[in-house]
């Protein structure tokens, strides 16, 4: 949210993604024969600043969890680069490394998942959960080993006693800890989190948040934060990116993407968020019909179906993510001329 | 105890709650799910009831509807439902049941069940049934509680599926729960919740799983009918922002028991637990334009099992008073008109 680290300057730009393609072929029927694709994440261009928090948000199905995956290589793009500034190799491109290429690379490339539950082995102890990345990459074993191993968990909050135990034995604010610890192990420079908070308590979810914040100062991580949850999102991102049927149809600093959208999905997104005043009760902006599908999207402007603000050129033509003020791009044929609300805004 | 509302005999009250108790004997021990939740329901208005997981909240409403299967038992209290249905012909006469003293599987409560008190769940997917057409599943309640024909709760469940805003609600009679998408199965169950016009419903997380567009809407939805309908909505969530837009009085639970009782303005502009105080700083509030970092509550919420001393919320509590709120707990005492919270910061009463 600091407006000091959006700054214009290229030079400090750790990830850049241009045009991320991800289709899932459709198979169905008696006989498995492609029935089409599901372009899940459908051309992707957006950077990602050293040291900052670019929030991804979109509705379920949009896309921003593969987008997220795809950017770790846990799957492979369809099309697009993933350009990323590693501080050993420099500008490296990763759409086409295969897995021995990548294995350095993920050092500085971690991932944290939103399931604390499913996403830890529970046959393995803490010490080899967190400790596992550091002996595959022959970083350390041994007694040097279990002492690394407790400093993560210090540095997360947990007690170091616990490296012995199993996952059962913790709750979901600790698992979500584990699952930290283990990503800072290799001690990377960017970490993509996958709902991290969205499984967990409201009372833990600020301790996380809060945990996450720590660490990104002490270690000057960066962020990819995958959420729905827009207050969480405010809270934590200084950029973010909106997502609708694996596009995206706005970058903006948060500031100027939930005071003065330039997007008609952002504008009924930030009416649609309940804010925790009863004194601010605000009438949601009708969305006719549903999401469009993935599969069979409509023509020109995906959103134009359900937009209020649509002329016929919408449906025609689909209109290119374009910087409307100084880093604020939208994929709106009108951004700019529309007078869009922002989240506390009344209509005036 | 006072009464809680502030008000007058049960005029405006639906539903009074007293001294619930409900435990669930399970193989590793008793967990006691409510410990003696009391509050009064007023009648045509949308009551929160927030809290975190393991709180009790969907358990009050299961004991209400008298849902609640074995190993879970309620084993102390009462549950007075003011009914005005039942009370004659100008509707003016009202009749009060103890649903406690019910039999949980019997001709009564499945009287009253549906016709006068319905309940919606989280995940409509699974409360509804996969192989009958929403038509058929509404009709049947129809047909059940209304002593209607066929002919005629068909006619009654296009026209409620047109009440819940479904397009086309001819169509979707005829469809199956899969073939419709997450927002359509909960208009879908809010529509059957609705059919036989009850006049107490409980909404149980009934926005959690969806998007937040599609729940912005329900949440619209509902708020309309409610008001069309003169409905009483006790509305469970676990998102301070939804109990913020919907409702107008909120009941704020922790383990088993209800901390703070007020109209939705006091408790977020003048909370007077510190549990309530707690919660309110721990989210980030979205649209206030700051900055300001999340205070978290330290600590976990402790698991149904476990036997706390005192108050519950003593380990994590910042104004804990050792000595006091590790040895009794704390009795309910009034703050204000229509305010009422169980904390030692505001009285010394006991509870015995």
């Amino acid at each position: 949210m600091t407006d000091q680290a959006v700054t214009n300057s290229k030079d400090d730009i750790l990830l850049e993604v241009k045009g991320l393609k991800k289709y899932f072929p459709v198979r169905g029927g008696m006989i498995r024969k492609g029935r089409g694709v599901v372009k899940a994440v459908d051309g992707l261009d957006f950077f990602v600043r050293s040291g900052e928090t670019l929030g991804l948000v979109g509705e379920s199905g949009c896309g921003k969890t593969t987008a997220g995956r795809t950017i770790v290589r846990l799957m492979d793009p369809t099309a697009g680069e993933i350009r990323f500034n590693d501080p050993k190799q420099g500008w490296v491109n990763l759409e086409n490394l295969d897995r021995k290429q990548m294995k350095p690379i993920r050092q500085n490339m971690q991932i944290i998942f939103q399931d604390p539950f499913s996403s830890l082995d529970p046959r393995m102890t803490v010490e080899r959960i967190v400790g596992e990345p550091l002996l595959l990459n022959k970083i350390a074993s041994g007694q040097e080993l279990q002492d690394r191993v407790a400093e993560l968990l210090k540095v997360v909050g947990m007690r170091p006693e616990y490296m012995s135990r199993y996952p059962h034995a913790f709750s979901g604010g600790q698992r979500q800890r584990i699952g930290i610890a283990r990503a800072l192990a290799m001690n990377p420079k960017l970490v993509v989190c996958d709902e991290p908070v969205s499984a967990l308590d409201v009372s833990i979810q600020a301790q996380v948040l809060n945990l996450l914040e720590d660490l990104q100062q002490d270690f000057h991580l960066t962020y990819i934060f995958i959420a729905h949850d827009l207050s969480v999102v405010e809270h934590i991102s200084t950029r973010v990116a909106v997502m609708y049927v694996g596009r995206l149809v706005e970058v903006a600093s948060t500031k100027d993407l939930y005071y003065s959208p330039q997007h008609p999905y952002s504008e009924a997104l930030m009416a649609a968020v309940p804010k925790p005043d009863p004194g601010k009760r605000e009438r949601p902006i009708k969305l006719p019909g549903e999401v469009a599908s993935p599969i069979n999207p409509p023509s020109g402007c995906y959103f134009h179906p359900r937009c209020r603000y649509a002329k016929d050129i919408c449906a025609r033509e689909v209109p290119p993510l374009r910087e409307v003020f100084p880093e604020h791009w939208s994929a709106c044929h009108f951004a700019g001329e529309l007078k869009l609300r922002g989240i506390v805004g009344k209509s005036d | 105890m006072s009464n809680p509302m502030g008000t007058n005999g049960a005029g405006d009250i639906i539903l009074r709650i007293k001294d619930l108790h409900t435990y669930f004997y399970t193989d590793i021990g008793v967990a006691k799910a409510l410990n003696g939740v009391s509050f009064d329901i007023p009648a045509r208005k949308v009551m929160g009831v927030v809290g975190e997981s393991g709180c009790g909240k969907s358990v009050t409403a299961l004991s209400c509807m008298r849902l609640v299967q074995r190993p879970g038992k309620i084993v102390k209290g009462e549950i007075l439902l003011y009914s005005r249905k039942r009370g004659g012909a100008s509707g003016k006469v009202v009749e009060e049941i103890d649903l406690t003293s019910l039999d949980p599987m019997g001709s009564e409560i499945r009287q009253i069940r549906g016709a006068e008190l319905a309940m919606i769940f989280q995940e409509p997917m699974t409360s509804l049934n996969p192989s009958y057409t929403i038509g058929e599943q509404i009709s049947e309640a129809i047909v059940l509680h209304q002593k209607v024909d066929q002919g005629e709760a068909e006619k009654r469940t296009i026209n409620i599926l047109d009440q819940v805003g479904m397009a086309n609600p001819r169509a979707i009679f005829k469809r199956y729960p899969h073939e419709l998408s997450g927002g359509m199965r909960q208009r879908a169950m809010i529509a059957m919740g609705l059919s036989c016009n009850p006049s107490l419903l409980f909404a149980d997380e009934p926005t959690t799983a969806l998007d937040v567009t599609t729940e912005a809407q329900i949440l619209d939805l509902m708020r309309d009918l409610q008001a069309e309908l003169g409905m009483t909505i006790v509305f469970i969530t676990h998102n301070l922002g939804v109990v913020a837009q919907m409702c107008d009085y909120v009941a704020v639970m922790y383990l088993g028991r209800v901390v703070e009782q007020a109209e939705v303005k006091p408790i977020f502009y003048t909370p007077k637990h510190p549990y309530t105080q707690a919660l309110l700083n721990s989210i980030p509030h979205a649209g206030s334009g700051v900055h300001t970092r999340l205070q978290p509550i330290k600590g976990i919420v402790p698991d149904p099992y476990a036997n706390i001393r005192g108050c519950p919320f003593h380990p994590r509590c910042a104004a804990y008073m050792p000595g006091k709120c590790d040895v009794h707990v704390p009795a309910i005492t009034r703050v204000a008109e229509g305010h009422t919270v169980r904390c030692f910061l505001y009285s010394d009463e006991v509870e015995e």
